[in-house]
């Protein structure tokens, strides 16, 4: 037993082990490969696992309406809580009638975009009359997490997946742990906690998606995402929304929800330093 | 014991620029029993000649199940039939496993062809001896039927059938190709028998031991069909029973088999 805290949860020294553990067990990396996520390591260092993500995104709003699907998220990348990136964009068009958006880790969302445009630049250059839709993705996304688990080395991500599919409106999410979800209305992060009972209680009153416009659904994200933004301290007010219906995908440029707020309460505030 | 010099391995061209091995794999397609596939606007039907190797054995499976949606005949070696299949029904568990879609066939079909002809370039392999007839069905485009030889060619056809005597068939096909787009289930049925009649050796009969047929189309999984339904199929047959909409159509059929089972030489 090591007694000097400072060494714990340090790579052990050759030098001063007593039981002769070291080197420790590692994964080799196989030949002729540089480095795999996941797999191998710093040499002489233990195989290490992802156990916490790093530069993160918060909230992502996913809502069905009458023609299709309309997505939400924040352009801010954290890292903790620094407001460190403010231009990410968190939605991503993977194919013509898919869209998917990300909370938690920024560079494992940037590695799934790899893989699902390579996947979607493979169905393409088959150049056969078929490409994945919105279901096939969601299973491939599915398959891709929860490996990644199984492997005890999660893609800290909670993806939302949005599109059309031979007319039926997709609205599904997948955890780090690949738990996949389907509903009419989803939330990621802690947004789950502030927008989630904001859209079922509309979807309730309207009777269902199916009853909800355009207009009507796009109102009641941006009401959430101003919602997001004043209580959620990683979130920010540069938003951008997508919507996927059968003509197609369309990703706003970021729009501002400062106009949308009233902070003149602090001019007449007198105390409190001010 | 070697036809030529050049024959003796796949990678050996002839001055004449022929690759025999390949052909000879060719040769072990049109040993095999016939074989014969038709394609409508919205099914496939996949019909084959079961043969027996005698009295008391019982007669070799022609036609395979590979997924819900796709179905395969198969003419020349058995065995190198069955691995393929196997490849088959591992890639359509693959596609569903990983993308929750059936494998489309034309993907399968180009992949088999990417398998074959690495066995046609290769020093110290062989082609495999086996020629496939592949039905397939999809949402997106619809019925399909394919053929994939042992030369690595893989072809789409609305009609066509390979194995011993299979130009009888094909020329019956030939003459009635222009009603098969729009027959349905029974007529395309009835129209993959005749074809299949025709590859059929002098005074040998289609029965219920050696005729085979699989159908796979819109909403409708691969089904083999058996027992009664292939009975009620045959007794048609027998009957005269037009695969033609028009039931003149039918007739010169059969005086046109007759002609063409006297011209047969193979």
């Amino acid at each position: 037993m090591d007694h000097f805290p400072t060494n714990w949860g340090n790579p052990r020294n050759e030098d001063g082990e007593s039981y002769n553990t070291y080197p420790m067990a590692s994964n080799k990396v196989p030949q002729g490969v540089q480095q795999i996520a996941g797999y191998g390591h710093a040499s002489g260092h233990p195989t290490t696992h992802t156990q916490s993500p790093v530069v993160t995104g918060t909230s992502v709003l996913g809502l069905k309406f009458k023609d299709g699907v309309l997505m939400a998220a924040d352009n801010l990348a954290s890292y903790g809580s620094l407001a460190r990136f403010r231009d990410v964009e968190r939605l991503h068009k993977v194919s013509d009638f898919t869209v998917i958006g990300a909370s938690g880790d920024i560079s494992d969302f940037q590695y799934v975009k790899h893989l699902l445009d390579a996947q979607m630049i493979k169905e393409y250059n088959a150049d056969d009359g078929h490409s994945l839709a919105t279901p096939h993705v969601f299973e491939y996304l599915w398959r891709i997490m929860y490996n990644r688990r199984s492997k005890m080395n999660p893609l800290w991500n909670t993806f939302v997946l949005g599109g059309v599919h031979k007319g039926e409106n997709f609205l599904g999410a997948i955890d780090l742990k690949g738990t996949p979800y389907q509903s009419p209305s989803i939330a990621t992060g802690f947004g789950s906690h502030l927008a989630t009972p904001m859209l079922r209680k509309a979807l309730d009153n309207a009777g269902g998606s199916e009853n909800l416009t355009r207009e009507e659904a796009e109102k009641l994200l941006v009401e959430c995402m101003k919602v997001c933004w004043l209580r959620d301290a990683r979130s920010s007010f540069k938003y951008q929304i997508a919507a996927i219906t059968s003509q197609g995908v369309s990703i706003s440029e970021p729009h501002d929800l400062r106009p949308l707020t009233y902070w003149e309460h602090g001019r007449d505030v007198r105390g409190y330093g001010a | 014991m070697f036809r030529n010099q050049y024959d003796n391995d796949i990678s050996t061209w002839s001055p004449q620029g022929r690759l025999h091995q390949i052909e000879y794999a060719l040769e072990a397609v049109k040993q095999g029993s016939a074989a014969v596939g038709i394609r409508s606007n919205t099914h496939v039907v996949i019909l084959a000649l079961k043969r027996s190797s005698g009295e008391l054995a019982a007669h070799q499976q022609k036609l395979f199940r590979i997924d819900n949606h796709m179905g395969i005949a198969i003419a020349g070696l058995v065995s190198d039939a069955r691995v393929l299949s196997n490849f088959m029904r591992t890639e359509c568990m693959k596609s569903k496993m990983l993308y929750d879609r059936p494998l489309p066939g034309s993907r399968l079909v180009s992949m088999i062809g990417d398998k074959a002809q690495i066995n046609t370039q290769n020093y110290g392999r062989r082609p495999y001896g086996v020629g496939l007839l592949v039905g397939s069905y999809d949402e997106e485009t619809g019925p399909h039927l394919y053929e994939c030889l042992p030369n690595a060619n893989c072809l789409e056809y609305v009609a066509v059938s390979i194995g011993a005597k299979s130009q009888s068939a094909k020329t019956y096909l030939e003459k009635f190709a222009k009603e098969f787009p729009e027959a349905d289930e029974d007529a395309l049925i009835m129209h993959g028998l005749h074809a299949l009649r025709e590859t059929l050796q002098q005074e040998k009969e289609l029965n219920l031991n050696n005729a085979a047929i699989g159908i796979v189309g819109k909403d409708k999984d691969w089904e083999l069909i058996e027992g009664d339904r292939l009975k009620a199929y045959l007794d048609r047959l027998e009957a005269g029973g037009g695969a033609s909409t028009t039931a003149a159509g039918d007739a010169p059929a059969e005086g046109a088999s007759t002609e063409d089972n006297a011209m047969e030489t193979d």
